[in-house]
């Protein structure tokens, strides 16, 4: 490793001074000070609630963030299922976090046959979505099935869910019925 | 202010190893990369980037498997053979009891890694030229001072961890090795009187060295004589960024000589 | 769950099968330690020993899928005990609150009758004629009785007569566990049967991932009955749920066979609102039973009324018909064989990774192929996003059109997740998403609103109205708090928030998009975000007042079981509720229904959520109401049948495995047999990685914990395979391979049956080939078979065979 500029000052003569003293001072603490030398806290602990995002505990956690920036995720110490704990799962939380740069972070787009992905936004995509889903269901239509009028499309399915919100389930389950979708499945049955 | 102890208890320990990701959050350590080893266990060892980790072992025992899982971190001694070398006074014994260690004022010599009876603190650096410091366990120094617990002892699902007065955690430690008797009649408090007194006591179901814990740990005998020698001369040598650097030099050397390829 | 999390420690003995909470629970542990510090015991049976099984007083190996084998043994030693030492065990409940007294059509006939079949079994539609599955009831159509439980008809006859092949030898034989150890585990457990005492079966997929997995569920209720334990301060019948809002899914049904509320889905026989009501309807003549299912048109109505608004009227059957019907089952096996064929053109994957979690994974990725589109909404870059670049196939053969959409994560949005105490829990946005990464609940309102004007645009759209006509009022940004009121519901009279379901109506004055959450969101606020951990009067645990429990905040269902026909608890140390007779009101929890104790002239029988008011130990086919009312596909009583693949003879009947599993026959659904593949394989979960292994793999953190994929096997098996530690090893099942490191390890043995020697192995199946870490998948080996009441893969049981690579 080279010796840098911050670690070469900070052992050299303009941090020694400063160094010896404290060095002295605790040594006089450890041998019978009273009052204990504090240090203060190099982040901040966390100030908005969540839950942990993993297994059906329901954990309470709490984010600290500076700036829209994740700094400290650690079990939320009121909380009557884990008390502050968490696991490694949990305690893994703040890697999560838009800084981990595996993240997606754009909408990204693969043509049929396309060896690789694109960017585009959220406006294109969600128009060429719609439009697919209205023609898949448009031209799979079945209205009837023997004598029973039973309107539904089995052409489109959707999988997944168990890691959204109650809200967005329950939108999600609104807008899959309206469109006559049967192939609804979530994690709970695998 | 009474001294701080964390009381580990093995027996309720279910290795989730939130206690190894939780202190590499808190302290802003990076993931070591690595492979499988053939066990759960992971990272290998300890290291700059690594301050605590568990590590598992399987025991046939009285015709039942028992699988142990010890926490491998620093024991924060009353006698310890880290502050007795250190030549900087860089790692000193706080007033609440823990080793605190103070980054800056470490020349990177290696003493401390060198004499500690449980090899525990690491090197980071380059080992020949370059700028080395040693790194362990902290005892969550800034939380534990504002009010906070260690990270590890708070992040432990099933209170394996417990932090609080030195005094309390060895009641707490006597209590639960009476109640382990009866299952495990080697049940012992490691850390009452090892050391003068560790600060991380272990309740354990078995013999230290089941454990992979020395069953006696002493403060090598050339500590004392280090300690008479080195430590005022550190506190000069701080002084000296040169003669430092040439210190740190012999002993790295030393250390490599010492260590092997580990 | 019954009960919830904090109620673990309230229990004399926590048994853990068909789970492994120190690993995939840990929080669990919290709760546990603290029952063993109160002086419980833990239990637990494992086909390995794991970090649960570690922290054991008793811990018993057992072969995989043999469950109901050892859990109808543990039925056995209870009845042969109880009937030895009635005195131990709480009769009163047992006789008033469960069906035991029931007595049954004489034309039934169960396994011990019919080499392990039940009367009305049709081999050619394998499936069962039910009509003798029956009760023999009055003239007022009442259940007969006896209330001395010695008719040979009657439901304990009967399940003592079917569980008396299940001896603590052919436990053994079955399950290959210690005849010692089988015995230890009944004991310890059967203590809990004690009036006062309480136990709790704490289970996951261990226990579901069967052919028989409804069953081997049954069969915990019917021992827990036994022993009084549902309803009960530190009891109940208790599954630990694996995603954070899996259970919240679950009640907004996100799937084939639900309507939120578990309403169930209209068939094509439905043809009409009360066709579908009359069919679903559970209709029960004994004035002492609640059958609170039968408000189910008050739901259903209410929720149209939410879904279409002023577009649902009495004359349009309350928007009944925009509802799509359908009779076939759309599970998930069902689902990818219908990619695979071609059926399925498009696809939206919302935070799932099928092309790893599916079984039969190799026939997943190829079905995924067939689509026309694809739409994956994830925080990361996953393997089914990615099929079409997956090792050894080449992109410019697919075809499909693939979107990848960045989603916030949990801490990045606002909203409620459930846990599996049944708590909705509130969060709020902490931290800021990645570049134009957004919440879930802004892509569904986006993409709905373009969706609803190309339908706006045309006219002749088949079903048009379903989409033009649903509300859908959300804005640009949809508020996760107007959406939490719409679920909770209002009353359309006054515009207040509704306070309960209670006051849910079938005239189309009310609204509630799920019946359960109604109470979650009133007009005194947003319930799910109380944070006040008061727990009077009790002090067992309950935190009422700790965000929301659904139904109507009830923390342990079924509690009217916990006190005795007067009203007074069983266990006065735990009560969950109390009958106040001078205030004529319960104390404690919310009580099941609110009706006086069951004594009284106006009391109810307390279970009141099925139609006879009492538990099941018999599951009776009732004529009317939702599907779980009409019995089980396979069965009165859980009867053990081997896995699809297994590599011995069921030991107790000539009927191999469940007569009800649907049988598949694609081109990529393969059987192995024992010759081939002699070793029993099962796979799991461990604490360090999640599921398909997005939200972990890419975590270095995580990956450093568990940095590779993993096969573990016994130090018996690795010495006859000539397999040291760490050699890559070759599994190999019918459907496919993989190549990963080997862990010898003691925490395998091998299972010794009748003399015969029957090895296991198992490994995690978290990897894939996308992502920080990267490995075989161990779904490429498993089967695509599924449980007879629910089609929940066989992940758990199936055959392989192991070689050094």
């Amino acid at each position: 490793m080279e010796l840098n500029r911050r670690q070469f000052l900070k052992l050299s003569g303009a941090g020694a001074g400063g160094a010896l003293l404290y060095s002295i001072a605790s040594r006089g603490a450890a041998l019978g000070a009273t009052s204990p030398r504090t240090i203060p806290l190099h982040k901040k602990v966390g100030e908005s609630p969540t839950i942990c995002p993993y297994d059906g505990s329901g954990c309470g956690f709490l984010v600290a963030a500076v700036n829209g920036k994740v700094v400290n995720i650690e079990g939320d110490p009121d909380h009557p299922v884990n008390r502050g704990a968490a696991c490694s799962k949990g305690a893994s939380m703040r890697q999560l976090s838009a800084d981990n740069p595996r993240r997606l972070s754009k909408v990204l787009y693969r043509a049929p046959g396309a060896a690789d992905w694109e960017a585009k936004d959220w406006d294109w995509s969600l128009n060429r979505i719609a439009q697919l889903i209205k023609q898949t269901r448009d031209a799979n239509w079945k209205a009837k099935d023997g004598n029973y009028t039973v309107n539904r499309t089995e052409a489109i399915a959707e999988v997944g869910s168990s890691a959204l919100d109650n809200e967005e389930c329950y939108l999600l389950i609104k807008m899959l019925r309206s469109l006559g979708m049967v192939y609804i499945e979530t994690q709970a049955r695998i | 202010m009474a001294e701080k102890a964390i009381l580990f208890d093995p027996t309720k320990c279910t290795a989730c190893r939130g206690c190894q990701v939780a202190c590499k959050q808190w302290n802003e350590l990076e993931a070591v990369p690595t492979v499988n080893l053939g066990s759960y266990e992971n990272p290998p060892d300890l290291s700059p980037n690594t301050y605590i980790k568990m590590r598992f072992k399987e025991l046939e025992y009285d015709k039942s498997l028992e699988w142990l899982f010890t926490r491998r971190s620093c024991m924060h001694c009353t006698n310890a053979a880290c502050v007795e070398v250190c030549p900087t006074g860089a790692l000193s014994h706080h007033p609440l009891g823990f080793i605190d260690y103070n980054e800056d004022l470490c020349s990177g010599c290696g003493y401390c890694s060198q004499f500690c009876p449980f090899q525990v603190p690491r090197m980071s650096g380059s080992s020949i030229t370059g700028i080395r410091k040693a790194s362990k366990c902290l005892f969550c120094a800034d939380r534990v001072t504002n009010n906070l617990i260690p990270a590890c002892v708070k992040t432990c699902p099933p209170h394996a961890l417990q932090f609080g007065d030195q005094d309390q955690m060895l009641l707490l430690g006597r209590q639960r090795v009476k109640e382990l008797k009866a299952k495990y009649p080697d049940a012992y408090l490691y850390g009452e009187d090892e050391l003068g007194g560790l600060h991380v006591m272990y309740v354990l179901p078995h013999k230290p060295t089941v454990h992979g814990l020395p069953a006696d740990p002493r403060l090598p005998a050339s500590t004392t004589v280090w300690q008479g020698i080195l430590q005022p001369a550190g506190y000069v040598l701080a002084g000296l960024t040169v003669l430092g650097l040439g210190l740190n030099y012999l002993v790295a050397r030393a250390n490599v000589k010492s260590h092997g390829k580990g | 769950m019954t009960n919830h999390w904090n109620d673990i420690a309230n229990s004399d003995c926590v048994f853990i099968i068909g789970g492994n909470p120190a690993e995939n629970h840990p929080a669990a542990f919290g709760h546990i330690t603290k029952a063993k510090e109160r002086g419980g015991k833990l239990i637990v049976v494992d086909p390995r020993f794991s970090r649960s099984a570690a922290k054991a007083d008793v811990y018993a190996p057992m072969r995989s899928g043999t469950d109901v084998a050892f859990i109808g043994g543990m039925i056995k030693y209870v009845i042969d005990d109880m009937l030895a030492n009635p005195q131990n065990y709480n009769m009163v409940y047992l006789k008033e609150y469960t069906n035991a007294s029931y007595l049954v059509n004489p034309a039934f006939k169960g396994p011990a009758d019919l080499d392990g079949l039940f009367s009305g079994y049709d081999a050619s539609k394998r499936s069962y004629d039910k009509s003798t599955w029956s009760y023999q009831v009055d003239d007022k159509g009442i259940p007969k009785k006896d209330m001395t439980l010695s008719d040979p008809n009657c439901v304990f006859q009967l399940l003592k007569k079917q569980y008396a092949r299940y001896t603590a030898d052919k436990v053994s034989e079955t399950c290959g566990t210690p005849k010692d150890k089988f015995l230890e585990v009944c004991r310890a457990f059967a203590d809990t049967g004690a009036p006062g005492k309480a136990g709790t079966i704490l289970y996951a997929m261990g226990t579901t991932q069967h052919t028989n997995g409804s069953q081997v569920c049954s069969s915990y209720c019917v021992l827990q009955l036994l022993l009084a334990n549902i309803g009960v301060c530190g009891g109940g019948v208790n599954a630990a749920r694996g995603e954070s809002n899996v259970q919240g899914a679950t009640d907004h049904a996100l799937l084939f066979h639900l309507l939120p509320g578990y309403l169930e889905r209209p068939l094509n026989t439905d043809e009409t609102l009360q066709k579908y009501l009359d069919r679903s309807t559970p209709k029960w003549t004994d004035p002492k039973s609640a059958n609170w299912v039968q408000n189910l048109p008050k739901y259903l109505v209410s929720m149209l009324k939410a879904w279409y608004g002023d577009a649902a009227t009495k004359d349009n059957e309350f928007g009944y018909q925009y509802l799509p019907k359908g009779s076939d089952n759309y599970s998930f096996i069902s689902l990818f064989h219908a990619m695979y064929d071609g059926i399925i053109k498009g696809l939206m994957v919302w935070g799932m990774n099928p092309a790893v979690g599916g079984p039969n994974a190799n026939m997943t990725r190829k079905a995924l192929e067939k689509l026309d589109w694809l739409v994956s909404v994830d925080l990361w870059h996953t393997e089914t996003g990615n099929f079409w670049k997956r090792p050894r196939v080449n992109p410019a053969d697919i075809k499909t059109e693939v979107f990848a959409l960045p989603a916030a994560a949990s801490f990045e949005k606002e909203g409620s997740v459930t846990n599996s105490s049944r708590w909705a829990q509130w969060r709020y946005k902490g931290a800021d998403a990645p570049g134009v990464a957004k919440p879930d609940l802004d892509i569904i309102n986006d993409l709905m609103i373009r969706i609803k004007k190309l339908y706006d645009a045309d006219a002749a759209a088949p079903n048009r109205d379903a989409i033009t006509r649903l509300t859908w009022d959300y804005g640009t940004h949809a508020d996760p708090h107007k959406v939490a009121r719409e679920i909770n519901g209002y009353d359309l009279a006054t515009g207040k928030l509704m306070v309960s379901f209670a006051a849910l109506k079938s005239d189309g004055t009310t609204s509630c998009g799920n019946w359960l959450f109604s109470g979650s969101y009133t007009e005194a606020g947003n319930m799910m975000a109380r944070r006040d951990l008061d727990d009077s009067p009790f002090n067992v645990g309950l935190y009422s007042k700790w965000a929301w429990s659904w139904p109507v905040n009830r923390r342990i269902v079924y509690n009217r079981a916990s006190v005795d026909p007067n009203g007074n608890p069983w266990d006065s140390e735990h009560p969950v509720i109390k009958w106040d007779a001078a205030g004529a009101k319960w104390l404690g929890d919310i009580a099941d229904g609110g009706y006086p104790p069951m004594a009284a002239d106006a009391g109810k029988y307390p279970f009141i959520m099925t139609a006879e008011g009492v538990a099941r130990l018999f599951t009776a086919a009732l004529p009317n109401g939702p599907l779980l009312a009409k019995g089980m596909a396979d069965g009165t009583f859980p009867e053990h049948y081997e896995p699809w693949e297994s590599p011995v003879k069921n030991p107790l009947s000539g009927t191999q495995n469940d007569p009800c599993i649907k049988l598949w026959a694609g081109e990529m659904d393969f059987k192995g047999d024992s010759d081939k593949y002699p070793i029993v394989c099962t796979t799991y979960r461990i604490v360090e990685h999640w599921q398909a292994g997005q939200m972990t793999r890419n975590l270095p953190w995580s990956v450093e914990l568990m940095p590779e994929m993993f096969i573990e096997l016994s130090e018996e098996l690795a010495a006859e395979k000539g397999i040291a530690n760490e050699d890559m090893v070759v599994v190999e099942t019918a459907r496919g391979k993989v190549t990963a490191k080997a862990l010898v390890t003691k925490r395998f043995k091998p299972f010794r049956m009748n003399g015969k020697v029957i090895h296991e192995i198992g490994m995690p199946w978290h990897w894939g080939y996308i992502g920080l870490s990267t490995g075989d998948s161990a779904n490429v080996l498993t089967p695509n078979i599924g449980d007879a009441n629910t089609m929940i893969p066989e992940y758990k049981a199936f055959l392989c065979n192991v070689r050094k690579a």
